[in-house]
């Protein structure tokens, strides 16, 4: 069967090209949205993700869920580290960071309204297992002392927290003496001090959660479960990555879903405006289409010649709002997490899957927009249709 | 009146062009009136603030507590007129997806701070009295389907273990803004379940409730309150109770400008969708503008045909907009539940929904209209569409 040539379908849309403009700008617009909003819940994703180290286990109180909520005394961490196989570090003490973590209410440099910030006790065995966690600014605080070391999204954006800054919490003035890149994971948007100096300072009798790794990362599963048959732990074990993966997950979903439906609903307007400059072309051409029959091109060829407009009009739409999307990349955003009821800051994130997810759904929206014109163009009627003319 | 004749006529020639263009029109505009909605949803316990509250805090955050001893001093402050506290509980009813704000109070002092939580004296009595008891906002009791003497098993995560309480009251707001999805039970409940497992630990306050007098007087009165606590182990930060509460929205700020953001994005998509059609009825009727030029009609009368029918579509389709929204945020209120207290559509949204109907049919003719108030007479005949 003939099919009518793809130079006539492009040029037919640049014939018109103030309404070609026009209706790729609306189906743009939607894509644009559409693709944000994944980025947005993938950059939550791989920001929490990212904070979580594989060969990591994190223990909470039961129950807690949250680090802010979870107790953890230090005869449970000691009974934790005497489970057979937790790692040493190269000095023989073991791999187990005793960590308390508490939220302080900081003003943002921007605006000065304050939002929650976690203030993280650690050590150097804490900053050992996270090796993601790179100084660069400054220098590491010193043990026993009240200095501290900010992420760089809290640096940046907390009023105080910038390198040589001052915080005053807790009774006491705060020193920032260096900044630290977490690889844009979730400790970017924190501040770490001395564990015992905060314990004292916060006045807290537990810490929040204790941090260790395995000798043997693949006994994980049997750890999990010797720790919790022990009935001395009232402790909830997890993987590290498992656990900031579930504290990504509400607002991630709650971004998502808030998302896929605004597209659902912008959609019916792109629809919509596709539709209508179908259903001109259609009428503004019915002497030619009926040319083209009369010279033996079939119904299905008119169908798809015209179907194939609306999609290269909706790619050029799906294009165009991919591009702007695309110049998302990069913005820092920082919000609260209402599961940890803390700041994090995350990145718009673009992957392969997000732009064929994009060019797929802007596709459908030329689908959609462009059968029922293309319908009718193939089912006209030649003699009429020449009459038209 | 031949004007308006000539326009709807002109407007519904197409007539699936017309109704499709008003599709798309009456989808943006609800969905428009829905987010800002939305938006709005998260300033209502800013809304519903009263004027004589203030709320005293630890000042390092919500998390850390302050001692219950800080009522009797508070008390004591010029200008304070009563003190209630509050605990977060932070607790889970069945699955984590049924959220909604738990709080530990002291009953009799709680409820006189907050008088638009209408209980009647029986129930007021009742849960005083009992100490397993709760009161509850009728929403939340309505979406639950709890009803008095009920018990509620709630599971703690910051106060470990499965607490059961049993509704007392239920109480209903005084106007629309009051939140009524809240659960208030006994703070000595919490407090003696705390001493029993951590003897350290008890006798501590999430939030004071500082009752005042004289609104005016709210910044010196908090300032005096913190005086008072400087320096201590446990400083206070005392701010009104709408400062309070927009402590809160602003921490959501990102998200709240993406949804205004996105917001705008819907009307402008509808605008491309509209000024297309009107180029396009413009550009098939070149030979009838060309016409009723020649016949002595002046390029204003063909501008205003062009912008009253625009401006007719968008009115229509802003119209049943508006319309629309009313059943759609009802809907989408009781899909969400609990998670926005308050779901209204308000009178500046339903303002701005007809502002924006209005501005898309105006900027939506404005090109064509303009092209043919200019087009040239002999030209524009010759010209077959």
């Amino acid at each position: 069967m003939k099919q009518l040539p793809w130079s006539y379908i492009a040029r037919n849309l640049w014939v018109r090209r103030v309404t070609t403009a026009l209706t790729a700008l609306g189906l743009g617009l939607v894509v644009y949205v559409f693709a944000t909003v994944l980025m947005m819940s993938e950059g939550i994703k791989a920001t929490l993700v990212a904070t979580g180290n594989p060969d990591n286990l994190l223990a909470l109180r039961k129950g807690a869920g949250a680090e802010i909520n979870s107790g953890v005394s230090r005869d449970q961490a000691a009974i934790l580290g005497s489970l057979p196989g937790v790692a040493t570090a190269a000095d023989g003490r073991l791999l187990l960071s005793y960590e308390p973590v508490v939220l302080n209410n900081l003003p943002k440099r921007a605006t000065g309204k304050p939002s929650n910030v976690s203030v993280r006790g650690t050590s150097d065995l804490g900053l050992a297992l996270r090796p993601q966690v790179k100084l660069v600014a400054g220098r590491m605080f010193r043990p026993g002392s009240s200095e501290l070391v900010a992420g760089q999204a809290t640096a940046r954006g907390f009023t105080g927290a910038g390198l040589g800054e001052t915080l005053r919490f807790a009774g006491r003035d705060w020193t920032v003496v260096g900044v630290f890149d977490a690889g844009n994971s979730g400790f970017d948007s924190e501040l770490w001090g001395d564990s015992e100096q905060m314990m004292q300072a916060f006045r807290r009798l537990q810490a929040s959660s204790v941090v260790l790794r395995l000798s043997d990362p693949t006994q994980a599963e049997a750890f999990i479960q010797r720790a919790a048959a022990d009935p001395r732990l009232t402790l909830d074990l997890k993987p590290e990555r498992q656990f900031y993966e579930e504290q990504s997950q509400a607002l991630a979903t709650f971004i998502r879903y808030l998302g896929l439906a605004l597209s659902i609903i912008f959609s019916i307007g792109a629809v919509v405006g596709a539709m209508i400059t179908m259903f001109a072309a259609v009428a503004s051409r019915t002497g030619e289409i009926a040319t083209l029959r009369a010279l033996g091109f079939r119904r299905p060829a008119v169908l798809w010649a015209f179907l194939a407009e609306s999609l290269l009009l909706s790619l050029v739409g799906g294009l165009l709002g991919l591009a702007g999307a695309a110049l998302m990349q990069g913005v820092n955003i920082s919000t609260t997490n209402f599961q940890t009821f803390s700041e994090v800051a995350f990145r718009f994130v673009m992957t392969p899957p997000i732009v064929s997810q994009t060019l797929l759904f802007a596709l459908l929206m030329g689908l959609v927009g462009g059968f029922l014109p293309a319908w009718r163009a193939a089912r006209l009627n030649i003699v009429d249709g020449l009459r038209a003319q | 009146m031949f004007l308006t004749h000539l326009l709807l006529r002109n407007a519904f020639r197409h007539p699936l062009r017309s109704l499709l263009t008003l599709l798309g029109l009456v989808v943006a505009i609800a969905a428009f009136g829905l987010l800002r909605t939305v938006n709005e949803a998260w300033y209502a316990g800013v809304q519903a603030s009263s004027a004589t509250r203030l709320i005293a805090r630890n000042a390092t955050s919500l998390t850390f507590v302050l001692p219950i001893s800080y009522a009797q001093r508070i008390r004591g402050v010029d200008g304070v007129s009563s003190v209630s506290w509050a605990n977060w509980f932070g607790g889970i009813y069945q699955t984590e997806r049924n959220f909604f704000p738990q709080f530990g109070v002291d009953p009799a002092s709680y409820l006189k701070l907050y008088p638009e939580y209408l209980l009647t004296d029986d129930e007021k009595l009742a849960f005083v009295k009992d100490r397993q008891g709760a009161v509850v906002g009728r929403k939340l009791a309505n979406q639950y389907g709890w009803k008095l003497g009920d018990t509620v098993p709630i599971r703690g995560t910051i106060y470990p273990g499965t607490w059961n309480f049993t509704i007392r009251g239920i109480w209903d707001g005084r106007d629309a803004k009051t939140d009524e999805n809240q659960m208030l039970f006994h703070w000595q409940l919490l407090n003696e379940s705390i001493k029993k497992r951590f003897p350290k630990r008890g006798d501590a306050v999430g939030v004071f409730i500082v009752g005042i007098d004289d609104p005016s007087q709210a910044a010196a009165v908090a300032g005096r309150v913190d005086a008072m606590f400087k320096n201590s182990l446990a400083e206070s930060l005392t701010e009104t109770e709408s400062a309070f509460q927009l402590s809160f929205v602003s921490m959501s700020e990102a998200i709240l400008v993406a949804i205004e953001a996105v917001s705008y994005i819907v009307v402008l998509i509808i605008l491309a969708v509209m000024a297309n059609t009107m180029t396009m009825t413009a550009r098939e009727r070149l030979a009838e503008y060309a016409t009723l030029k020649a016949l002595g009609f002046g390029p204003g009368f063909v501008a205003r045909l062009l912008l009253g029918e625009s401006l007719l579509i968008a009115a229509l389709g802003g119209a049943l907009g508006i319309a629309v929204s009313f059943p759609i945020a009802a809907a989408f209120a009781s899909v969400v539940g609990s998670v926005l207290p308050v779901f209204e559509i308000s009178a500046t949204t339903l303002a701005l929904q007809a502002g924006a109907a209005l501005a898309v049919g105006l900027v939506a003719a404005a090109w064509p209209a303009w092209q043919m108030g200019r087009i040239d007479i002999v030209n524009g005949l010759r010209h077959v569409a």
